[in-house]
């Protein structure tokens, strides 16, 4: 049996403010436990929450950006559920009037759907006492540092067909929310959480199968890995002719499999109910107008000029996009007047096999935009071959540096003095009787060992043109 | 019409335990103010539009600035159990 995958994913985007949605706790990370916590966001009794504007500017932004709906009214509601992560034995959340609806993504030829986004505060962080984990433990330690940070939650509409799609989902989410700055996109410190709900159906028909919900995938990898593994285990059960359970089941990096959670303590009787102590909000039109002006070009629109107005490939613009911060250099470069396909080249190849080389950011490198045009300038006079370039490159982003002063100090510079080629030739041919024979007897290919045996003299930096020209001029005619 | 049944589960979600006797007293005082609510839901509301909160306000939001903290120490007074910078829970599993 064939079974198409249907693939929907909700996403939780901590978003950039300064402070907590309902309190004036900072939100930096990696605190010592409990440092940023106050009366509000630990739930003492009598406290209210004030909601942060920031916040509300950022889920805006952010709803614009994916081509959603801004609600003119929404309100808050409560979520309750008993677990000592959540301090007030409820969640402050949005329920029946998210402040996004009905955006979506371009993926490709697909339109992926964004039911909702809504703003909602993060709970808290557990630790498990011993090394058994939850189960084994007979306590934990709770850390409120992260209870109250503001929240977007993004839900799409069951559109995703591949896990291959849903990472390509799940970047160009990431690129925007940071091209926007309203969100770091950090898998690792958990800024930008994804779980995956999964199903499947036979091939052709649309009825949904019944899903399980994934968690626990900390990297766009895992997340690749965790629904092709779920996609396997469904089709297996669903081949044997049995059943698949709905449950929330959590991705293990160690067997790679999925494995059903075994807390019941989750139970979904939520009882939601608008929360009292918050006003409802009213988003003016005018207020989101003034956030729509204040958006900056998105990677979606910049792969657009990349192609049509620089003549990159797909492929290319993809690459320069992925980080604002890169795409910003290349901007800078293009400003400079270096001709894009070239920087392009130096900046996809070299620079992105440094990058991971080295496990760094494009932002930690020395490289300049001045620098990199000079290097392509370089190269298109003739002063510097490509050959000598590339370990240029890794020095002007290792180190930084003056182009010009490393082309001399290093000794890199491309030999295009006509005469001087010329000697060099002319001794190669000189001491190179039997291959000058062969080649002149019908041997052509031997024209590549002359022309190695120059570059090698020139100590790789002769004008490969220049010697080409040379060569034509002082190697005899082959006989016919 | 609100059973004993309904009691015990929501006062289960409450993590509260209720005696028999507990259960009975509640299970007839919420079905009186269920009822109520039902003597409210025969009023015409046509063209009324639903509203989240009684009073009309909208817009209350404070500007994204930190406020200086109170300190661990003062926060975690109150704590029944705690170890260490940590507030001690107890096991969460069943």
């Amino acid at each position: 049996m064939t079974w198409e995958p249907v693939i929907g994913l909700e996403v939780h985007a901590q978003l950039k403010t300064k402070t907590k949605i309902f309190c004036g706790c900072p939100t930096e990370f990696g605190m010592a436990p409990n440092e940023q916590i106050c009366p509000v966001c630990i739930g003492m009794p009598g406290v209210l929450p004030v909601l942060n504007k920031q916040a509300v500017e950022f889920g805006i932004r952010a709803g614009l950006a994916l081509n959603c709906h801004i609600a003119e009214e929404c309100h808050f509601d409560r979520k309750n559920y008993f677990y000592p992560d959540l301090p007030k034995g409820y969640q402050i959340s949005q329920y029946e009037h998210p402040i996004c609806e009905n955006g979506y993504l371009q993926i490709g030829d697909n339109k992926i759907r964004i039911t909702r986004a809504h703003l909602e505060e993060d709970a808290g962080k557990l630790v498990h006492a011993g090394a058994a984990g939850l189960h084994g433990s007979d306590y934990s330690l709770a850390d409120y540092n992260r209870s109250s940070m503001p929240l977007l939650e993004i839900v799409s509409e069951p559109d995703i067909r591949s896990a291959e799609e849903a990472a390509q989902y799940l970047t160009e989410l990431r690129g925007i929310l940071r091209y926007i700055e309203v969100c770091d996109g950090n898998l690792e410190e958990g800024s930008f959480r994804c779980d995956a709900n999964v199903s499947l159906r036979k091939l052709g028909t649309t009825e949904f199968g019944t899903r399980a919900e994934i968690k626990n995938m900390n990297s766009f990898q895992a997340v690749r890995n965790a629904i092709r593994s779920e996609i396997e285990r469904q089709s297996d059960l669903l081949d044997r002719g049995e059943r698949v359970v709905q449950e929330t089941r959590l991705w293990n990096e160690g067997d790679r499999k999925t494995h059903p959670m075994r807390s019941k303590e989750h139970a979904h009787d939520y009882r939601y109910f608008p929360e009292p102590d918050l006003m409802p909000l009213a988003i003016g039109r005018d207020w989101v107008t003034a956030v729509e002006q204040t958006l900056p070009e998105l990677p979606v629109q910049r792969r657009k000029r990349y192609m049509e107005s620089n003549k990159l490939s797909a492929e290319d613009a993809n690459t320069l996009t992925e980080s604002k911060d890169l795409s910003d250099f290349f901007d800078c470069v293009l400003a400079l007047g270096t001709p894009a396909i070239e920087a392009a080249n130096w900046l996809k190849g070299p620079t992105q096999a440094y990058l991971k080389e080295n496990t760094l950011e494009f932002t930690q490198t020395k490289l300049t935009a001045e620098n990199l045009h000079a290097l392509c300038a370089a190269v298109a006079s003739g002063k510097l071959g490509s050959t000598a370039a590339k370990p240029l490159i890794v020095e002007l982003l290792k180190d930084g540096g003056d182009v010009e002063n490393l082309i001399q100090s290093r000794g890199l510079g491309q030999v295009s003095d006509q005469g001087a080629i010329r000697v060099l030739v002319e001794e190669v041919i000189a001491r190179s009787a039997s291959q000058l024979q062969e080649y002149q007897s019908g041997k052509v290919k031997l024209r590549q060992y002359f022309f190695g045996e120059v570059m090698k003299s020139a100590k790789g930096k002769a004008n490969p043109a220049v010697i080409n020209q040379t060569l034509d001029e002082l190697l005899p005619a082959v006989e016919s | 019409m609100i059973t004993v049944e309904d009691i015990q589960h929501v006062a289960k979600l409450a993590r509260l335990s209720l005696t028999a006797d507990e259960s009975q007293r509640f299970t007839e005082q919420l079905s009186r103010i269920m009822d109520y609510f039902g003597e409210l839901n025969q009023i015409d509301t046509t063209g009324v539009e639903p509203m989240s909160h009684p009073i009309p306000v909208v817009n209350v939001m404070r500007d994204d600035v930190v406020i200086g903290s109170l300190g661990r120490e003062v926060l975690m007074e109150n704590a029944p159990l705690k170890e260490g910078a940590f507030f001690k829970v107890p096991r969460i599993g069943e």
